[in-house]
């Protein structure tokens, strides 16, 4: 196998929440070891519910933040202990899209001048080079070139999101982080978006983090994907693998939870009890036996390590060959 | 055939704006039986959320007004009521549920008030009945320990706990109406599944109705009997919930449901509606899903289709020119 | 219609551009929502008014604001003097007239420097933290814990009267709240997406800065703007009339209220005009204020 693009090795951050003088100091273990690779050319999906910690992951690869230990490979040097200076030529490379495509662009900037800014930065083109090279990129993403001297509040949020993964473009960027690009847009205009991110991994031989929480999303556009649970990658395998083969009981879970848009659809839920556990005091053992519908002391003791059970198939849990 | 709940007739609401008015709700018909659950379904900006706050008469803090139409509730015409009256009528004849249970709630009161004082406005009860009563519901919503929750604030609970709390209160007064405006979208899918769960057996236990306002199939597919879709402040089909999913006839309706990823299909690209729902102002001649419509004719773009019943059926209505070539999926226009 | 639709060819599908409706000018549509507020549109007419006043009263002004008239001392307004004459019978609006410029340019000039100081000091405590912000806070604490005009009279009893030390000293007191104001815009821009959004393009700080957070706390830096001219007019009338500014023989709307005091009781007009006049430029500078605000408010209609 090649040389992966990002390799997060055993990633840990942490936030502190109270910042009093006296008090005891308490800490949210946002991410907590994760450790995966990501092949140049596929797509990558971190998936999980609101609080386990895929954005925190995101955002370590581009550097917004740093983890408290662990490395963060990117194309083949440890960018985790980088300052912001040696960075900058990097975060040409990287690049955002965001879930709120309103706030990720300045209200008070023309949309042309918001696209041309990773230009501006990384390379010497002229004002004209710019603009042409964005007129361009509108015209692939479907917008109109003309509508690029226009404000961010006149499109609509599908519209804005296309603006957002036009200046993502811009650079020729080896790696997209989509931190729930779709989620904030109706269907149809999800469908659109959906898309045209294929489309152009297609087009520009892209690689893609994709970060969701919509498993019916994930399906469609992923090569790879990782569940993540408090902080914690609990299962990655391949999709066809995972959707079929699930053999953590959380990804068993979500996976049953998902509404299927098809009424005649025979319904096998697994009902997960109680609520997600607070990341400020995770669960000793493994962090999913709170609610886990097979739960032994030896998962109340002793934190499971990941077990291949497949090809690239590996599980954090006990039993995973039981399941 | 169920008895008649709701019955909404003709719903127009407008919303002024600086100098001219909006339709955001345009002649809406539909009802809702006991014990039955009504889907209505549909993008933002649709019009589904005015519906419902236009059924429960609380427009009042917005620029919007009802201006056509009734809103009969066991026969009795909502938008006739005085606000006294239909002070008396929302909380104890039907009650709301909201998207967002952390700002629904009243961050500077504990639980225990908010639900035992609409139990308290509704009722002749005493102190300790009311919180007999609030304890029942909480018991009844699934909530493990309702004396810690009810001594809470709703800072302390979390979104799940608190979307039941939401729930309680609705259910507090025994309502026979409940609307739910996008109850669990704020939710993660594992609390969501339980959410659904607990509405259909509130549903089961008091044959009440409840209307489900969502923009997410799959929620409807697994709650709904019937289905309600609507697009630019219209009723554009109506249906019940197998035959709409089996075979949708609107094209709106179809692409829809074609463009929603589903799980385990394997389909890496999906049928997408092209354009974006059109703005209040700015609206279309004749169908106002003309602009985004393949099927679209001059006769589409001109004229506006009325929402009739499909031909030989009388649970289908639709509001479409060419339904008959979209069914075929025929030659494009 | 057709000419106008861009088809794409790339990545394997073609994408329909959409239109999007009409522009609207955003300048146009500004003066469309002030123009709405008549209050505010009367303050501003006021406001322009005292301005070309300002800049062409010695011109105008009827008699020589300066040249007693020993013959009409201490009149009451008259069909020859409007608004009376003073002690000295010199008229009165004339005076009031040519004082204007240099009233208005003492408040103008003070709120431009202590604005553009107290901005720099907040953008920096705001975006950079730490020991910055702590300094540039706590000082403005220390100012803010004297009342203004108190702390306007300290600093002009330590580098003495005249009329640039009063622009210093109303500029002072100025400093402190705008660095606040544009400490706390500067905290709500920088929490935005769109600045994560530029780190991570990679932009230096001062583009960050400059170019994304300075313009989103200029809108409320315009209205503070307005509304501290109100009040440094206010202060330097103060100052004048407790007798730290101005020179007595100068014209200036402060001097003159405090000059007439002495004759209150006997030529009320004295008293009653400056007052009325530093009343209304105040309160014009406010309104206009509050409309700027309320125009400025995307969530306003």
């Amino acid at each position: 196998m090649s040389k992966p693009l990002v390799s997060v090795k055993h990633a840990v951050k942490t936030f502190q929440v109270n910042k009093g003088m006296f008090s005891e100091k308490k800490y949210v273990h946002a991410v907590n070891d994760v450790s995966f690779d990501i092949q140049a050319g596929e797509t990558f999906s971190l998936v999980g519910e609101s609080g386990c910690g895929k954005s925190t992951t995101g955002r370590l690869i581009n550097h917004i933040l740093v983890p408290d230990s662990g490395e963060v490979w990117f194309d083949g040097t440890d960018i985790s202990k980088y300052n912001e200076k040696q960075m900058r030529p990097l975060r040409k490379d990287i690049q955002m899209i965001f879930q709120d495509p309103y706030g990720a662009l300045n209200p008070r900037i023309k949309i042309q001048d918001q696209i041309a800014e990773p230009l501006l930065i990384h390379t010497n083109m002229s004002a004209g080079e710019r603009l042409k090279k964005v007129h361009e990129l509108l015209g692939v993403v479907g917008l109109n070139p003309m509508h690029g001297e226009r404000y961010p509040h006149e499109f609509s949020g599908g519209q804005l999101q296309r603006v957002g993964i036009a200046r993502a473009l811009t650079v020729n960027p080896k790696l997209i982080i989509a931190d729930e690009p779709v989620s904030a847009l109706d269907v149809s205009i999800q469908a659109q978006v959906l898309n045209l991110m294929q489309d152009l991994q297609e087009e520009y031989n892209l690689t893609y983090l994709f970060i969701s929480h919509d498993l019916s999303v994930v399906e469609m556009i992923s090569d790879r994907i990782g569940v993540m649970y408090l902080g914690t990658i609990v299962e990655t395998a391949p999709k066809a693998e995972l959707y079929q083969n699930p053999r953590h009981p959380y990804t068993q879970a979500l996976l049953s939870a998902v509404p299927i848009p098809d009424p005649t659809h025979e319904k096998n839920r697994i009902t997960l009890k109680g609520d997600l556990p607070s990341p400020v005091n995770p669960p000793k053992g493994c962090l999913f036996h709170t609610r886990c519908p097979h739960c032994t002391d030896k998962c109340k003791a002793e934190r499971p390590e990941f077990r291949t059970v497949g090809k690239d198939h590996v599980v954090k849990c006990h039993y995973a060959e039981k399941f | 055939m169920a008895e008649k709940l709701l019955e909404v007739k003709n719903l127009r609401t407008e919303f002024k704006r600086e100098k001219s008015t909006v339709t955001a709700v345009n002649d809406v018909s539909f009802s809702i039986d006991k014990g039955e659950v009504l889907g209505l379904v549909g993008e933002s900006g649709c019009g589904k959320s005015v519906t419902s706050l236009s059924i429960m008469g609380l427009l009042l803090d917005t620029s919007g007004k009802v201006t056509n139409g009734e809103v009969l509730l066991d026969g009795q015409d909502l938008l006739k009521l005085s606000k006294k009256e239909m002070r008396s009528i929302r909380g104890r004849k039907m009650s709301m549920i909201f998207q967002n249970p952390m700002s629904s709630l009243n961050p500077c009161m504990r639980v225990e008030r908010q639900i035992t004082e609409a139990i308290l406005l509704h009722n002749k009860f005493s102190k300790e009945q009311a919180h007999k009563r609030a304890y029942d519901v909480l018991k009844s919503v699934g909530i493990p320990d309702p004396d810690t929750t009810l001594r809470s604030y709703p800072h302390q609970l979390s979104g799940g706990m608190s979307q039941r709390v939401m729930i309680a209160m609705a259910l507090s007064c025994e309502p026979d109406l409940m609307i739910a405006d996008e109850p669990t979208t704020a939710l993660d899918v594992t609390i969501q599944a339980q959410i659904l769960e607990l509405m259909l057996q509130i549903k089961e236990e008091r044959n009440s109705g409840i209307l489900l306002i969502t923009h997410d199939l799959g929620v409807v597919a697994e709650m709904c009997s019937r289905v309600i879709v609507m697009y630019a402040g219209r009723i554009v089909e109506e249906a019940p919930v197998k035959e709409l999913f089996a075979d949708p006839i609107h094209p709106y309706t179809n692409g829809l449901i074609a463009s929603v990823p589903k799980i385990g299909s394997g389909v890496k690209k999906l049928p997408a509606i092209p354009g974006s729902v059109p703005d209040l102002s700015v609206m279309p001649k004749g169908c106002k899903f003309a602009p985004r419509c393949k099927y679209a004719t001059e006769k589409c773009r001109q004229e506006e289709p009325k929402l009739q019943y499909l031909p030989g059926s009388t649970t289908r209505k639709i509001r479409c020119h060419v339904f008959n070539r979209a069914k075929e999926g025929g030659e494009q226009a | 219609m057709a000419d106008k639709e861009i088809k794409t060819t790339s990545a394997g599908g073609s994408y329909e551009a959409e239109e999007l409706p009409k522009a609207q000018s955003k300048v146009k549509e500004f003066v469309k929502k002030f123009l709405r507020r008549k209050t505010a549109v009367i303050a501003l007419v006021f406001v322009v008014l005292m301005i070309l006043v300002a800049i062409f009263g010695p011109y105008i002004a009827p008699y020589d604001p300066a040249a007693p008239d020993y013959t009409a001392m201490l009149q009451g307004p008259s069909a020859a003097h409007w608004w009376g004459t003073d002690e000295f019978g010199r008229d009165v609006f004339s005076r009031l007239l040519v004082g204007t410029r240099l009233s208005l340019s003492v408040a103008l000039a003070s709120v431009i420097i202590g604005t553009v100081i107290g901005t720099v000091l907040g953008l920096l405590a705001g975006y950079y933290g730490g020991i910055i912000e702590s300094i540039v806070m706590r000082g403005s604490d220390i100012l803010f814990s004297f009342p203004d005009i108190l702390l306007a009279i300290a600093v002009v009893a330590i580098i003495g009267p005249g009329v640039v030390n009063i622009v210093i000293a109303v500029a002072v007191f100025t400093v402190p709240s705008v660095a606040r104001l544009a400490r706390s815009a500067t905290l709500t821009v920088k929490e935005s997406l769109y600045i994560e959004v530029a780190r991570s393009l990679g932009c230096k700080d001062w583009r960050i800065l400059w170019v994304h957070i300075f313009p989103g706390t200029l809108q409320s830096l315009i209205v503070n703007f307005t509304m501290r001219i109100g009040t440094a007019i206010l202060a330097a009338a103060s100052l004048s009339f407790l007798g730290f500014g101005a020179n007595v023989t100068e014209p200036e709307w402060g001097a003159m209220l405090s000059q007439s005091r002495n004759y209150m009781t006997t030529a009320p007009h004295l008293v009653l005009f400056p007052g009325l006049l530093i009343f209304l430029t105040v309160l014009a500078f406010n309104l206009l204020g509050d409309g700027l605000r309320d125009t400025l408010d995307p969530k306003m209609k």
